[in-house]
């Protein structure tokens, strides 16, 4: 499981790569965080493309990250699930906090 | 099809969990399942070998036993522990319930279980530790109730 970032115009763009479960859920958890802890950006853009496997735990990771983004009133959008990933996010009510984008 | 199982058992780790889920969808695509079938059971196993590998075993040395059987035009998956244990399973079948919320458990493991295969019970296995068990019957979805 990897995580790449990048800062732009304002905008910090993750792509998540490869499969997000209790395993890998740590790591990503911390990347995260190191990469939202750097730079001045008003918006988050999470890129699934490349995320080929999600089950709850990851859920649980995307939300945490979603209550520290929100005390520093910093929204995060979700784009380009499967229609996996989409299904789960639908049961979970996750687009809720995280709508999805085009 | 044919009547068919496989079971194995493995160190209640989480990089299992990946072995696991696999080794399933393995063994069940001998029966031809749709792609969208194949990723609800491995979402399911996930769910259920996490639930092992973070609340089975407090102290972190314990086996997981994973057994799939094939009958007919359905899978049966039966994953248990000798665990701890849930004290109250009806609780733990509630959508968002956690016994860790200060961990980023979204408590949906349950839930994504039921919904996601045609089947699940919860037991006890043996005197202690935990059975799911789960069936999936493959060309079901189109009876799925869709979720808005």
């Amino acid at each position: 499981m990897k995580l790449k970032s990048r800062l732009y115009n304002g905008t910090m763009y993750v792509l998540l790569c490869g499969e997000l479960d209790e395993h890998s859920a740590t790591h990503i958890r911390e990347e995260m965080d190191k990469a939202f802890s750097s730079g001045i950006f008003k918006q988050i853009i999470i890129d699934l493309s490349e995320l080929e496997f999600m089950d709850s735990t990851g859920v649980g990771v995307l939300i945490g990250r979603y209550k520290k983004m929100k005390e520093r009133g910093i929204p995060i959008y979700i784009c380009n699930p499967s229609t996996h990933a989409e299904k789960i996010f639908k049961m979970t009510g996750l687009y809720e906090l995280m709508p999805k984008i085009i | 099809m044919k009547k068919n199982y496989m079971e194995i058992k493995f160190k209640a780790i989480g990089i299992n969990e990946m072995f696991a889920r696999t080794v399933v969808a393995a063994f069940c695509l001998q029966y031809d399942p749709s792609l969208e079938e194949i990723n609800d059971i491995k979402t399911a196993v996930s769910e259920a070998v996490t639930n092992a590998v973070v609340h089975a075993y407090p102290n972190g040395d314990g086996e997981v036993c994973l057994r799939v059987e094939a009958e007919n035009n359905s899978v049966k998956i039966i994953v248990s522990d000798k665990g701890i244990g849930i004290k109250d399973m009806e609780k733990a079948r509630e959508p968002f319930y956690t016994t860790k919320p200060n961990e980023e458990r979204s408590g949906m493991g349950f839930t994504i279980m039921e919904s996601f295969m045609d089947e699940l019970k919860l037991s006890k296995n043996g005197d202690k530790g935990l059975q799911v068990e789960m069936t999936k019957v493959f060309g079901s979805s189109a009876q799925t109730p869709e979720i808005c």
